[in-house]
């Protein structure tokens, strides 16, 4: 399999501090990976360089083979690159509808639109009761299932999920890390995901990397990672 | 009560011009936080390309035989005029700022000001430049209340700009991405938003509604200086801040309000129209004190539109 996302000895720094170091891994086209570790860690870092929020000071980002270390962050939506951020970052004074066709801004496809619109409010009912209200207006959880649901109108190849369990209900967790299993395995979307749970994120992904101090200090299939007695000892708190 | 209802329409009319620049200062504001200084002096730069034009087609006998397409044309051209010259003026003096202090960014506009009212002065002389009003004489009187053509032609051009710009900000894509670029910069680049031509087209529009009113107060006063951005401006600012700055219904209310003070205050208060632009600031000062977040506004620190 090709790898559809890259990274290569990337370093980022705020001011002088350095915040990545040397941070190389890679995600296979289909594949859930996750990204784990403290807070502080660099997980959230890693992601804003992904989509250039962040500038990479060294090293190199590539996407589906193309380097994308340059592009500004408004460019990687158009090649299939969507992120859901720290935060959620709802626009609070749009709507609920309006929301979800920003996610949509640079599609010209009006039926598939409507059909992934469709779709959204079909795994999130709760989106389409509330669809005329304010986004400032959601709970936490809707906040959240609105910022995946907005990121899945772009129709992307990959989503980037910044810590999307964080705040919410394990049942809501559950719920939204039920439905991007599920989007991964029906339309084959490839996932990154940052997460500091890392029993749910090891219990979804497919592999994961653990980051501390801004590197990755280790790398494995999910499982293994799972039974790992360091892992163990330090996220899964067993 | 004759008197009152013919102050209404005055205070209607001058409302819905303030309304027009103020929107161009609330909406730069939303989108990039900063007051822009120089917005005033794109208003004139408005009416003098409208005293240009319709002077040379009055000279032509065009304004006797098409006054109505003479002015349309004038409108249309100075408002795509003036959309240009704010985009430039972004681009040279608020872009290269992006990332630096909203006081140096304010600075440079205090500065753009400056220039353009100068520039104005080099090119048009210090001298009051006559509208060419033959064509906008006549009216009617319903109720005892004397109604202009020219009245009613600002009234209906203003009304159908700001339908025109609330459809485009409420209802269209690129209404949505300003609204969105407003609320939250970061977010909009990642879902595919480029927010630097957003921030250029909101200049764009809020110059265009400038240019509008520009020419309209030419044509109501009879002629324009290349100084006339000042005090209109900061009275459309304070409009914008009465309305909560950042928010359009806002600016579009606040002008009203400050416009029909205005005129009411000149024909009610002994020796108001003397003193007619000082009740403006007044509110302003008043609106600051009291209420900063003005009529329509949220918190203060929040950004809107």
């Amino acid at each position: 399999m090709a790898a559809i996302l890259e990274l290569e000895g990337v370093c980022a720094h705020y001011g002088r501090i350095q915040a990545l170091r040397d941070v190389s891994l890679r995600v296979e086209e289909g594949e859930v990976v996750t990204i784990i570790g403290a807070n502080g860690a660099g997980k959230s870092t890693t992601l804003m360089t992904i989509c250039g929020i962040v500038r990479a000071t060294a090293g190199e980002v590539r996407y589906a083979g193309e380097s994308i270390r340059d592009k500004r962050p408004d460019q990687l939506p158009a090649l299939g690159l969507c992120q859901v951020p720290e935060g959620r970052r709802i626009f609070p004074r749009l709507t609920v509808q309006e929301n979800l066709d920003m996610g949509a801004f640079l599609r010209r496809d009006a039926d598939e639109i409507e059909a992934d619109l469709g779709m959204v409010f079909r795994l999130f009912p709760v989106l389409h009761e509330r669809r005329k209200q304010h986004g400032g207006t959601l709970s936490g959880g809707e906040q959240q299932m609105l910022a995946i649901a907005r990121a899945l109108m772009g129709r992307p190849r990959m989503l980037l999920l910044d810590e999307p369990s964080l705040g919410l209900s394990p049942m809501i967790s559950q719920h939204i890390f039920r439905i991007i299993r599920n989007v991964n395995e029906e339309r084959g979307m490839t996932v990154l995901l940052v997460e500091q749970n890392a029993n749910m994120a090891l219990k979804l992904a497919d592999r994961a990397y653990v980051m501390e101090t801004g590197a990755v200090v280790m790398e494995d299939d999910a499982a293994a990672l799972r039974e790992n007695a360091d892992i163990k000892k330090a996220y899964l708190g067993q | 009560m004759d008197y009152f209802f013919q102050q209404l329409i005055n205070g209607l009319t001058l409302g819905g011009v303030y309304a027009l620049v103020a929107l161009g200062y609330t909406m730069v504001y939303g989108i990039i936080q900063l007051i822009n200084f120089a917005h005033g002096e794109i208003f004139a730069a408005g009416g003098y390309l409208g005293v240009i034009l319709l002077s040379y087609m009055a000279s032509q006998g065009l304004m006797d035989s098409h006054p109505w397409f003479g002015l349309a044309f004038a409108l249309i051209l100075a408002m795509g005029y003036c959309a240009m010259l704010a985009m430039a003026v972004e681009k040279v003096a608020y872009k290269p700022l992006r990332q630096s202090s909203r006081l140096s960014v304010l600075l440079s506009a205090l500065g753009m000001s400056i220039f353009l009212q100068n520039g104005l002065m080099l090119t048009q002389g210090v001298y009051d430049k006559a509208y060419p009003t033959e064509f906008t004489h006549g009216g009617f009187e319903w109720l005892g209340v004397r109604v202009s053509y020219m009245q009613i032609g600002i009234l209906a051009v203003t009304a159908l700009l700001l339908v025109l710009l609330n459809t485009l900000v409420f209802k269209t894509r690129i209404g949505k991405a300003m609204r969105a670029t407003a609320q939250d910069k970061v977010m909009s680049a990642l879902v595919g938003i480029h927010s630097d031509k957003v921030i250029s087209t909101t200049f764009a529009i809020g110059a265009a509604l400038a240019a509008a009113a520009g020419i309209m107060v030419g044509l109501y006063y009879g002629s324009v200086r290349y100084d006339m951005g000042f005090v209109p401006g900061i009275k459309a600012f304070a409009a914008a801040v009465l309305g909560g700055i950042g928010n359009i219904t806002g600016a579009m209310i606040g002008g009203l309000i400050i416009g029909m003070v205005e005129i009411l205050a000149a024909a009610y208060i002994p020796a108001g129209g003397e003193y007619k632009d000082v009740f403006a600031f007044v509110i302003l000062i008043g609106v600051l004190y009291f209420m900063p977040t003005g009529i329509m506004g949220e918190n203060v620190d929040d950004t809107r539109v």
